[in-house]
């Protein structure tokens, strides 16, 4: 893929998404050395040299927290999206290529799933689980939120499903599995790449929903369970802002940055989209108008001739 | 129509259709697509149909090719039924009824090289004892390709004329007895169009290759085959040597059809 198909807002997008992983995966390790136990004050101690960003309710350093809370934010968001794609793209590919009573069967169970407010279904497991792990909590919020997933790749099986090479596999004795997986996925592999990115954010912000509830990972930390002892403690009413608006504009970036992600990728796969940067725009501008001049100039002289 | 023409009485028939129905949808709203159509192919017999779009032709072909379940009726291959094949006898069924398709765009898979897209097909030769590179190169001289320049090409390297050509060097490959063209040269260039059906008859005198071709195109019908089909709202509704049909039409829509072919010069 040549580098110019790529606009300068999906350059932006990516930059936003690294910083935020550097920041998660690196930044324990570079920035301050601390660990989730360590005590360095006392409850909500405001920004000093020691503890960049304060203390929370127990004088913990908020900094350490953030950096270890989008640690887990993004692993929940990797994780559930890796498997919310995947069940998304084998019942939207089975029922979009396939068709019949298997579609039928399928849809009917993604629409019932759809019909039910997720949240509603999170709370319910979330509560049903006595410990929950950053991966318990992201494999309850993945099998929440495949169908959105499975309609729109069903839409575009059974677009796929019409064109002639199909046709051309099967008169080749291919199987089924065979014709989905080198015939069917391949074209609409743009479109899974995109879904993916969009389920982490959604799986991102579904799980601090759930951690301000206090439903989230009970080891370690997230943004959501940061935003819930804030909540717990009344930093608002103390006005330790530190405590609640680092974890508020981390979540925001990191969603913020995915979304961006997803839209630009669509610009890529779909040129049709694409817009012209202003710079471009005005040169065009710029050359038919002189192009329009020269003509014009061109009909007057040929004129006073 | 008369019985006997519908069914020849001698052993050289190669393929036999009889009362072949495909309806769409269900109850009051169904569509008969093809209805109650039957036709047999001797040996080496090239036959067309023609018909306007939507008459039910491209459906036929798909049902021959097994791609479409059949509503009613049954089909015989060599005397065989193969209505209702499945698996491996229908990876036989495909080994000797190939097709090519009218658009030889949609019809590459654009992940797939030429060798790549040979080799799939070939798989339905792995029971019969044959090299499949040297029959794969055959089959592409037979159409005027250089095996060496165009196996390892994309299709997006390859013009449409080049596709199509790699697309019935494909169905050939497998030696089919029978071949089904549905508006396989109609986005042929004129002269490679002539390429093309006269790689097709030296064919027919070869190897004993019966040709199905499905066309709008009254003329080309005229310049190749034996007999000639005219197929309207899914009815056949004439079925002779090519002959007697274009120049003695019995049913008044093959006398329109015949009437709507453009002249350049009258034949008087």
């Amino acid at each position: 893929m040549k580098l110019s198909r790529f606009t300068s807002r999906f350059y932006v997008a990516l930059g936003i998404v690294f910083l935020v992983a550097f920041f998660g995966t690196l930044g324990p390790l570079l920035f301050t050395g601390k660990d989730l136990t360590t005590v360095v004050g006392g409850l909500y101690d405001a920004p000093s040299g020691k503890a960049w960003l304060g203390t929370d309710n127990l004088g913990h350093d908020v900094f350490t927290y953030l950096m270890y809370g989008t640690r887990s934010s993004l692993i929940v968001g990797v994780i559930s999206g890796l498997i919310a794609t995947f069940i998304g793209v084998v019942v939207g590919t089975v029922a979009g290529y396939v068709g019949g009573a298997v579609e039928e069967t399928l849809m009917a169970a993604t629409n019932i799933m759809l019909a039910i407010p997720q949240i509603v279904v999170l709370v319910l497991i979330s509560v049903a689980l006595d410990s929950r792990s950053v991966t318990s909590v992201a494999i309850v919020i993945a099998v929440t939120s495949w169908p959105w997933t499975a309609r729109a790749v069903r839409a575009q099986a059974s677009s796929v499903r019409t064109r002639e090479h199909l046709d051309i596999a099967r008169l080749s004795g291919a199987n089924t599995v065979s014709i989905i997986v080198f015939d069917v996925l391949p074209y609409m592999l743009s479109y899974v790449v995109m879904v993916f990115v969009l389920q982490i954010s959604i799986a991102i912000l579904s799980e601090a929903a759930l951690s301000l509830l206090g439903l989230g990972p009970s080891e370690g930390t997230s943004l959501g369970l940061m935003l819930h002892w804030a909540l717990a403690w009344e930093s608002v009413r103390n006005s330790a802002w530190w405590a609640f608006v680092p974890p508020t504009i981390m979540l925001t970036m990191v969603a913020f940055g995915f979304l961006l992600l997803q839209s630009s990728l669509d610009e890529v796969f779909n040129p049709r989209l694409r817009r012209d940067s202003g710079r471009k725009r005005r040169k065009r501008i710029a050359s038919a108008r002189t192009a329009a001049e020269a003509a014009e100039a061109a009909t007057t002289s040929g004129s006073g001739a | 129509m008369n019985e006997n023409m519908n069914k020849p009485n001698d052993d050289d028939i190669v393929f036999a259709a009889s009362g072949l129905t495909k309806t769409f949808g269900r109850s009051e709203k169904a569509i008969r697509a093809v209805d109650d159509v039957s036709f047999a192919m001797r040996r080496g017999e090239i036959i067309t149909v023609v018909g306007e779009s939507g008459s039910g032709k491209s459906t036929l072909a798909r049902m021959i090719l097994r791609l479409l379940p059949i509503t009613s009726g049954t089909m015989a291959l060599n005397g065989t039924d193969v209505t209702r094949l499945r698996g491996r006898g229908l990876q036989e069924y495909w080994r000797q009824v190939q097709a090519v398709f009218q658009d030889p765009f949609s019809a590459f898979n654009q992940f797939f090289s030429v060798r790549r897209l040979l080799h799939r097909s070939g798989k339905l030769l792995r029971h019969a004892d044959v090299d499949l590179d040297s029959r794969m190169r055959a089959a592409l001289e037979q159409v005027g390709m250089h095996p060496a320049e165009v196996l390892d090409k994309y299709p997006h390297e390859l013009s449409g004329g080049q596709r199509q050509r790699i697309m019935i060097a494909r169905a050939l490959m497998m030696e089919p007895k029978l071949l089904i063209a549905d508006e396989a040269t109609s986005m042929l260039d004129a002269s490679l169009r002539a390429t093309i059906l006269n790689v097709l008859f030296d064919l027919r005198a070869d190897a004993d290759l019966s040709v199905l071709f499905i066309t709008h195109d009254i003329g080309q019908a005229c310049y190749l085959s034996d007999r000639v089909l005219v197929m309207q709202h899914g009815k056949l509704v004439e079925n002779g040597p090519t002959e007697d049909v274009i120049f003695n039409p019995k049913h008044d829509y093959t006398q329109r059809l015949l009437a709507d072919v453009p002249r350049l010069h009258d034949v008087g």
